[in-house]
């Protein structure tokens, strides 16, 4: 199976550090890929690069095969959801417009709209009575939901998750988790989640890609992350999780 | 006998009656044959006045006369009357020296009489009126400096003098009527005729250039200053005629000479712009009984409509021009950068002119003097800084991830400014167009110091006069203006702010 989305010596640098050393990374179709390590090792700048929100200083990206330029990053970013810890919802248009935004501007039927749309609730588990609602009158679970059913309107080939639950709240994150889940196995979906918690990482991961200082440090399963450690900080990252794991 | 008698009258009846129609018809006939006479005028209010006194004057004396309203200039209606296409039309000594006989010297009268006889063109005496250039002057002023003629203004070399680009360019205008009286005055500018007057009217002007009969010399109490040493030539109105013409009606034309004086040339002409009804202001020297001139000044309602309506254009044109250059500014500016700081920093610096100051400013500079253009201007200028500096800080506090959400959608720039960025700036834009509004409201009303108009005219007249009433006729509806547009703008907000982001 080829790769969805390949790095080659990616590298990225902020005028205070170099945030991205350079990379290689490849992302398999169909799969859910974890991206964790700790906060700031770089794991936003590497989705950031992916859907062209930032420049590489080096290296190439290349979806499908295709190099991203600054002239095809448009209609690619279509082809990409992209949702965010804050949800990323404009809060001047309803959840329905936050959702229809993009295949509007497309000039999508309405009727292809609609039935897209109430598959969508039906995939996220979120009531078609709450979508004339606007963000603020919505929960943050709720709000992720729609973040969601927006991301996956046009059926993207890819979704870049930036720590999706990380601002929800225990019960409600461990719903939406099981739910994620199950959207991704049906819609065989290939995804590329960001987050700091490494049970999260386990519960979703096929592969776990582990990055730290802007490195990635070791790619795998959870099991060779734990009996093969490419490093002493593996362990350290995995140990210091251990009391949340095992709960 | 009586019977017969009787009965050949009965027979006679018809033929009487034949008779008569045959007369009547005869009548008709010998009159439709006896041409009209055709009075002609120039294209401009006191002709054509003057050209209806004269078919009154004619129809009175059962001439059949007709008139024939603003044909043109002095050479259309010579060469009309030479060609016999009109019979007489009125005209003015100094036009007929200068642009028919062609001469720079003052003629007298029988030099021009007997030069005219030669085209077989016959000329009435003066009808009593000089319509000349003349200086005038707020009679306030002229009283309270006790100016009387032109020779006077040497004592006061303090005096604004606005006078028509026509005059100060004339060889007979400004700078010989400066040098023959010697006038001191520096500060001398060039404003619009009727601007002129609204200028003169507030102060901005104190002396300024008029025709002598001008209608609006008596409209806005104005004084004109006596041409004591006879610099203006004189322009005497008086009727041409054809020699040829009916006798009977030459006779009557005559019979109007000497019967004009200026002041009552003045209200003639102030009837005839008002009313546009040229006939009208024409009976009204037959009726000779002279209105009070009370009529004259509008209604308190009347001129409140009009300061209100001039102060909402003054306000509204301006708002329009700072809202549709502001807010594109302000977007430039929110991207920061060289161009967006200088963008701010222009708008800043123009807040920070005093707005009496910018209009001073203004004024000089070759496209705007003392006009609405230039008050209009320094309003949008005023206006600019809230809404860039709104619109700018509305869009830079759009959170980083919310402008990164719309551009990982794939939405094009335009359509994320459009209905993406705009709309959450909104509020903060809004706020900003309010402010500008209310500001230009209140600023609008120093307008009328150079002659623009609005609400400031009562203010600024109040001020001249010392009369707090006329002042406050100007300054409450301003501030009631200002409370509505508040107001307004709020209402607005709601149809304008998305409802997402009023919650
Ligand atoms: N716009 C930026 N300017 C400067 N430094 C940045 C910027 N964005 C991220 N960084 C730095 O780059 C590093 C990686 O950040 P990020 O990818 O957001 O980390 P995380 O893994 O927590 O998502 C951090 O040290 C962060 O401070
Ligand atoms: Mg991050």
């Amino acid at each position: 199976m080829s790769a969805l989305v390949k790095l080659a010596d990616v590298s990225k640098r902020y005028a205070g550090a170099q945030a991205l050393h350079s990379t290689n990374l490849s992302i398999e179709r169909g799969k859910t890929t974890l991206l964790i390590g700790p906060s700031g090792c770089g794991k936003s700048t590497l989705l950031r690069l992916m859907i062209g929100l930032i420049a590489p200083d080096s290296g190439t990206i290349a979806f499908n095969d295709l190099t991203i330029t600054p002239t095809n990053i448009d209609s690619l970013r279509r082809r990409i959801g992209y949702v965010i810890q804050e949800g990323g919802l404009f809060p001047h248009l309803t959840a329905r417009a936050n959702v229809l935004l993009m295949a509007r501007y497309l000039g999508k039927s309405q009727e292809e709209m609609q039935s897209r749309l109430m598959e969508l609730c039906e995939l996220t588990r979120f009531s078609d009575t709450l979508l004339s609602r606007y963000p603020v009158e919505l929960s943050g679970g709720q709000r992720q939901r729609v973040s969601l059913m927006r991301a996956l309107m046009l059926s993207p080939e890819l979704l870049l998750l930036d720590e999706p639950l990380g601002a929800l709240d225990p019960l409600v994150r461990a719903s939406l988790q099981k739910d994620l889940k199950e959207i991704f196995a049906r819609l065989q979906q290939t995804v590329l989640f960001v987050t700091h918690d490494l049970g999260e990482a386990i519960y979703f991961g096929d592969e776990i890609v582990l990055m730290n200082e802007g490195r990635i440090v070791q790619k795998g399963s959870a099991s060779d992350l734990r009996e093969k450690p490419a490093e002493p900080f593996v362990s350290e990252f995995i140990n210091a999780q251990r009391g949340v794991v095992l709960t | 006998m009586l019977v017969g008698r009787d009965r050949r009258a009965r027979r006679a009846l018809p033929l009487c009656w034949l008779a008569l129609l045959f007369v009547m018809f005869l009548a008709a006939v010998i009159s439709a044959s006896a041409n009209p006479i055709i009075i002609g005028s120039k294209k401009f209010t006191e002709s054509y006045v003057l050209g209806e006194i004269a078919k009154r004057t004619l129809n009175d004396a059962v001439i059949p006369a007709e008139h024939r309203q603003g044909m043109g200039g002095t050479i259309i209606l010579w060469q009309a009357l030479q060609g016999g296409q009109i019979d007489a039309y009125p005209e003015y000594t100094g036009t007929i020296a200068q642009e028919i006989l062609k001469t720079n010297r003052q003629l007298s009268l029988n030099e021009i009489g007997d030069a005219l006889a030669r085209f077989g063109v016959g000329m009435t005496k003066p009808l009593g009126f000089n319509n000349t250039y003349a200086l005038v002057m707020r009679r306030s002023e002229a009283q309270r400096l006790g100016l009387r003629t032109i020779s006077d203004l040497r004592k006061h070399p303090e005096l604004k003098i606005g006078l028509t680009h026509e005059f100060l360019d004339r060889q007979d205008g400004w700078r010989p009527l400066r040098e023959r009286y010697g006038l001191p005055q520096r500060n001398v500018i060039g404003i619009d005729h009727a601007l002129g007057y609204a200028a003169l009217a507030n102060g901005s002007i104190d002396v300024k250039d008029a025709y002598s009969t001008d209608a609006k010399i008596a409209e806005n109490d104005l004084v004109t200053l006596e041409d004591d040493l006879g610099f203006f030539p004189k322009y005497e109105a008086v009727f041409l005629f054809r020699l040829s013409m009916r006798p009977d009606a030459i006779a009557a034309l005559r019979r109007l000479e000497g019967t004009l004086d200026e002041k009552r040339m003045i209200r003639l002409n102030l009837e005839a712009e008002r009313t546009k009804n040229y006939t009208r202001a024409a009976n009204l020297y037959f009726e000779d009984g002279a209105k009070s001139t009370d009529t004259m000044g509008e209604s308190f309602p009347q001129k409140l409509a009009r300061w209100t309506l001039r102060h909402l254009q003054l306000a509204g044109f301006s708002l329009l021009l700072s809202v549709l250059f502001g807010i594109p500014l302000g977007i430039l500016a929110s991207r920061g950068g060289p161009i967006g700081q200088s963008i701010l920093g222009f708008a800043s610096v123009v807040q920070t002119i005093p707005s009496l100051a910018l209009l001073a400013l203004l004024v000089p500079l070759p496209f705007f003097g003392i006009s609405v253009r230039t008050a209009i201007t320094a309003l949008f200028l005023y206006g600019l800084l809230p809404i860039v500096r709104n619109t700018a800080s509305g869009l830079q506090d759009i959170p980083r991830s919310l402008r990164e959400s719309a551009i990982a959608l794939g939405l094009s720039p335009i359509i994320r400014l459009w209905q993406i960025y705009l709309p959450m700036a909104s509020r903060s834009i809004l706020s900003g167009i309010k402010t500008s509004a209310v500001i230009n409201i209140g600023t609008a009303t120093l307008a009328a110091l150079i002659g623009a108009g609005g609400l400031g005219e009562p203010i600024l007249s109040g001020l001249n006069l010392n009369d707090h009433v006329t002042i406050l006729e100007g300054a409450i509806p301003a501030a009631l203006l200002a409370l509505l547009v508040q107001w307004l703008f709020d209402l607005l907000d709601r149809v304008l702010i998305p409802k997402g982001l009023r919650i």
